[in-house]
């Protein structure tokens, strides 16, 4: 018999998948992941994945499924590749994507390992999305559910931890889980979206890092298109591309954040028409697909999580880059966001945002 | 699988005999121990009865120097708070250990944070024995309370209480001593170690969980934690918890009556414990020292490893232990101890604690020996 660690976040899905599990023959052991900070207060929130109120829930659903249930804890690592890539990427004027980065370091690799050290053969989670072999190589679908697929949060996996993943909801929607839900007794409590950020348990990010990190805000100008001053802003970290809000400018028009100037610690400002991009150049890239993209190829880019995937082309532009050109202009492309690349279900890889053109 | 329990240190289970004695106080014996007529006068004999013995157990000369808690958390939150605020007019400075249970930490915290104390947290060495010089040095006019763990919970150490407690009455400092992991396992003489409030708690000499007493040598003056009746003489309001103080009355007995054979199983076990342990591994390090150390207490470090990975590993073989701190979550942190002691990080990581009981054998710890080879082997694989 194969053993699996499922991760568990008390939620609904990663509850059913347990279960599901189960009835497949495997030997299932949960495990939940202690990750926050102890400098945050001890969040409890109902709603937080990895919350105290979480771990209690996972627990409560293994011991309705007789299964044994570990909690992980992985604060060290956790501060290490999420919250400090966090912070400098704010620092540094970008907008981060902690789950991506978490998905890549934490529940796939750090957890991953441990599910191995205490006898795994696999991990599985409750994601919507499909992991199949072809050809030798192990590539991601979407999962079947299209509203609730989390492929874009998963471009981040190599073959060998594809290799040692499970998704058992990649063939049910999610009313079918949760009617499974209730046909098992388990209560219905959704945890966060991916939207929401996990460690800052009051959602508001700006009071974590002016609270926990100040030292990355620094006063400075607010300048149009032309290097005009037209106003100041409170550190480059509360801003981010496409923002309207929050400016303290009237310019008798709409004015959108158009770029966030590190090297300047400025804040651009432009018209609507400024805020769209013809194309982006990506790094820290990751291909599933295939080892690495030869010549130009035609794709459907997302930019961002809630967003759906757009024609573009992709081609390598140097050795760990590459330019994404789309089709139509797309608006607020954000640096340190994550493009990734589909071919209608199937996921090709995709990279961090390094700059918009 | 069979089971193998090593973690006698979070608790024990409750011996025969003092199921047997706790079951008449349920539905028999069970008037309220206040009650002025004859059913209450017989249950609060019974709670005397109890009383006596658990003085008994520390050689407290008189039975109303107990105070009957509802654990050794509590008996800590009283002996703390209830002396500093008690005598906050001759000073607000409070001498402790960085290596004290958090029941005693957090109460100094809490004295810290909300009643304007200040605390002194004394320093240990490398295999965790507090310098009665250093505290010594700390001492100031001050000073109104000293409070010294008798045993350290986590590597074991025995500190040199009579000692301490010396420098304390010299200086005409109350002195409290934790010493909730020594009774079980350790002779306990409140005269001898001339100590002025002692924290005991059943559950962890084979008597039940909820219940455990403050010793309170006669003229130290507390203020009661828990507001209400009179019960305690005053000193710890709620009804007796009739049914817990008859066991833990018993579990005293025991002791009494058994702690040297206790011991010499304990030592034995220890020792056979340990010698197999370091004839089978390479770089592990033993916490704390090998001499004045809690008989029942073996804490080991396998370098590089993680103690989590060691210790789910073993839960999935059905052998219980404990590693660091369970925190809030229910996953296991760095414990403040090691890093008291500077234990270094490839080896604070790694520290599992087994702490063994009077039923333990050694087969079962030639089991665990073998499953630890197993399991050292695979993890050291995976690196």
């Amino acid at each position: 018999m194969k053993k699996v660690m499922i991760a568990m976040s008390g939620g609904v899905d990663s509850s059913v998948a347990a279960a599901l599990l189960k009835e497949e023959g495997f030997e299932v052991i949960g495990g939940t992941m202690h990750i926050f900070p102890d400098y945050e207060e001890a969040t409890d929130r109902e709603d937080h994945c990895c919350s105290y109120s979480a771990v209690r829930d996972a627990k409560r659903v293994a011991q309705k499924l007789d299964i044994p249930h570990f909690v992980f804890n992985l604060q060290d690592e956790f501060q290490d590749k999420v919250i400090d890539y966090f912070v400098d990427e704010y620092s540094r004027g970008r907008t981060p994507n902690p789950c991506v980065m978490c998905n890549r370091e934490i529940k796939f690799e750090a957890l991953h390992r441990k599910a191995i050290e205490i006898g795994c053969d696999y991990i599985a989670s409750g994601h919507y999305a499909k992991i199949e072999k072809e050809n030798g190589r192990y590539i991601l679908k979407k999962g079947l559910d299209e509203n609730k697929d989390q492929s874009y949060m998963l471009y981040v996996l190599n073959q060998k931890q594809l290799s040692q993943t499970l998704f058992p909801l990649s063939e049910y929607t999610k009313d079918e889980i949760r009617a499974k839900a209730k046909e098992l007794g388990f209560e219905i409590h959704d945890k966060a979206e991916s939207q929401e950020i996990c460690f800052v348990p009051d959602d508001d990010y700006v009071r974590f890092l002016d609270a926990n990190y100040p030292e990355i805000s620094k006063e400075g100008p607010i300048l149009d298109n032309e290097g005009n001053q037209v106003g100041t802003h409170n550190g480059l970290s509360h801003y981010t591309i496409g923002q309207r809000r929050g400016l303290g400018i009237s310019m008798g028009y709409p004015i959108y954040v158009t770029e966030l100037d590190y090297k300047n610690n400025a804040v651009i400002v432009g018209k609507d028409d400024a805020v769209y991009s013809d194309g982006l150049i990506a790094e820290d890239l990751n291909f599933i697909l295939f080892e690495d993209i030869d010549g130009r190829m035609e794709v459907e880019a997302q930019i961002r999580y809630n967003s759906y995937p757009v024609k573009a082309y992709i081609e390598k532009s140097a050795d760990d880059e590459l330019k994404v050109e789309f089709e139509e202009a797309q608006r607020a492309v954000t640096p340190g966001q994550s493009v990734v690349f589909y071919l209608g279900e199937l996921v090709l890889g995709g990279g961090i945002i390094k700059k918009s053109f | 699988m069979k089971n193998i329990y090593l973690d006698h240190a979070a608790t024990t289970p409750a011996a025969e005999e003092v199921i047997e004695a706790m079951k008449p106080f349920y539905n028999e014996i069970y008037a309220n121990p206040a009650s002025s007529h004859f059913p209450g006068q017989k249950a609060a004999a019974a709670l005397e009865d109890a009383r006596e013995s658990v003085a008994e157990l520390i050689g407290a000369k008189k039975a109303e120097e107990i105070v009957f808690t509802a654990g050794g958390t509590e008996a800590d939150n009283l002996a703390l708070k209830g002396a500093a605020m008690a005598n906050s007019e001759e000073g607000k400075h409070i001498i402790t250990t960085a290596v004290e249970h958090h029941a005693v930490l957090k109460s100094c915290e809490y004295l810290e944070k909300h009643l304007g104390f200040e605390i002194t947290q004394l320093g240990v060495d490398q295999e965790g024995f507090v310098n009665p010089q250093e505290l010594k040095d700390n001492i100031r006019n001050d000073t109104i309370l000293i409070s010294v763990m008798a045993a350290n919970n986590e590597i074991g150490t025995i500190q040199p209480i009579k000692e301490l407690a010396a420098v304390a009455r010299e200086n005409n400092i109350i002195f409290h001593t934790d010493a909730v992991q020594i009774a079980g396992q350790l002779k306990i003489d409140v005269n001898d170690m001339n100590v002025d409030l002692l924290s005991l708690s059943a559950h962890k000499f084979n008597g039940p969980k909820g219940i455990g007493a403050l010793f309170v040598r006669k003229g130290i003056e507390l203020v009661p934690q828990i507001s209400g009746g009179s019960q305690e003489r005053k000193r710890r309001a709620g009804t007796a918890n009739l049914t817990a103080a008859v066991g833990m009355g018993k579990a005293a007995e025991i002791v009494s009556t058994n702690l040297d054979k206790k011991i010499t199983k304990l030592c034995s076990l220890q020792d056979y414990f340990i010698k197999e342990l370091f004839s089978n591994f390479d770089e592990i390090k033993l916490n704390g020292p090998r001499e004045q150390r809690l008989p029942a207490n073996v804490n080991i470090s396998f370098k590089n490893l993680d103690a989590e990975s060691i210790l789910f590993n073993l839960s999935l073989n059905n052998i219980a232990a404990a590693a660091g701190s369970a925190c809030a979550s229910g996953s296991l942190s760095v414990s403040h101890v090691l890093k008291e002691i500077g234990l270094k990080k490839e080896y604070a990581k790694s520290a599992v604690r087994f702490s063994l009981g009077f039923s333990n054998t050694k087969e079962e710890i030639d089991y665990v020996v073998q499953k630890l080879k197993e399991i050292i082997e695979r993890l050291k694989s995976l690196q």
